[in-house]
């Protein structure tokens, strides 16, 4: 009877389970600490949750740091997923999928620009309106950015500018890769998107609603890298209009 | 399977690029109509008179519109002063609580 009464009571958040993915190429600096925040605030916010460490042959020793904090969290908590070599980062998220047992996906940069605090808040506009996926945004209400010159800044916004008007994509937040899924949502995207770099990001966000699944966002505060270069050259302003051209030709 | 079949207009759908495309000429149509009285309506001059620079002004108005909005959201863009404080004392704790817990670096 008293097991009965407890499975009864059992709801369906408590069966929800978050795998996050954290594509690593030289992040032994951050690893541990981005580790170590995603446990706090999952273990303060109580949502199941398991950590799927993507290192792509990193020489700075990333995957050794991480098969420390394996020994650490627990094999539950961290799973480490390896691969030869860098492979880039769609079939990184094909690879983290595939081994990932949770309902929903949670994509971020493992360099610290993204704060796992922000995670309970996706968790709980996801189950708010029931979003397909849930998109960090910079550019909407509390959200910013911090260490952008007034150069970055202005592209950024420039940037963001164009492509709402071109594409009108019903998202704020198009380039950031802070992002709740729900599982078989991004893996039918994925297969959809064929970008790199920046542009994957773009293109992810705009098939998703050209596919009709349903955006929520939450505003996010971006640390800029702490550690390692963060990098904006004319390359990737040149490979970001190329990216938007195609989408507007084929969105 | 079958609601993400239902959730799928994309063969239905227009490409931005046609969107555009389809709203230009409708707009370049009208303009044309008016301007060089193509249908012979025998428009009146005034009409005319205010059609013909008309694309001119609308460019100069979108302009305008996206200098001020860029300009104003990146005046408006948040400098996160607190957020990178907060983390680089919550970098300070979790390394003491790693080399705690036995972490190597």
């Amino acid at each position: 009877m008293a097991s009965c009464k407890s499975s009864k009571k059992k709801t369906p958040e408590e069966t929800d389970k978050y795998s996050v993915l954290l594509p690593t190429y030289n992040e032994r600096e951050n690893l541990p600490l981005i580790v170590w925040l995603l446990v706090k605030y999952f273990g303060e916010s109580g949502y199941n949750y398991e950590i799927i460490v993507i290192d792509d042959g990193s020489p700075d020793g990333t995957l050794q740091i991480a098969e420390q904090l394996q020994k650490i969290y627990g094999e539950d908590k961290i799973v480490l997923r390896p691969r030869a070599k860098k492979l880039g980062l769609g079939t990184a998220y094909i690879h983290g999928i595939k081994h990932a047992t949770g309902n929903f996906i949670i994509i971020m940069d493992a360099d610290l620009s993204h704060h796992p605090k922000f995670i309970p808040e996706f968790i709980k506009k996801q189950k708010e309106g029931g979003y397909d996926l849930v998109s960090g945004t910079r550019y909407r209400g509390d959200g910013g950015v911090y260490g952008w010159d007034l150069r970055r800044k202005l592209i950024s916004r420039g940037a963001n500018f164009i492509t709402q008007v071109l594409l009108r994509p019903g998202a704020s937040d198009l380039t950031g890769s802070f992002r709740l899924y729900k599982k078989e949502v991004l893996e039918h995207l994925v297969a959809h998107c064929v970008s790199k770099g920046y542009v994957f990001q773009m293109e992810m966000i705009v098939r998703a609603r050209q596919l009709g699944y349903t955006i929520g966002e939450v505003p996010i505060s971006f640390v800029d890298r702490v550690y390692g270069e963060s990098k904006l050259g004319g390359n990737e302003i040149v490979s970001f209009l190329k990216g938007l051209l195609t989408l507007f030709a084929t969105t | 399977m079958n609601s993400v079949i239902l959730k799928s207009p994309i063969f239905f759908i227009m490409t931005k690029l046609l969107e555009w495309l389809l709203v230009v000429s409708l707009v370049a149509v009208a303009w044309g109509l008016v301007t060089f009285d193509l249908l012979g309506l025998h428009v009146s001059a005034v009409y005319k008179e205010v059609a013909w620079p008309m694309p001119v002004y609308l460019l100069v108005a979108f302009g305008c519109y996206s200098l001020a909005a860029v300009g104003y959201r990146v005046a408006t863009f948040n400098d996160c002063e607190d957020a990178a404080r907060e983390l680089q004392s919550q970098i300070q704790e979790a390394k003491e609580d790693l080399k705690k817990k036995g972490l190597k670096m």
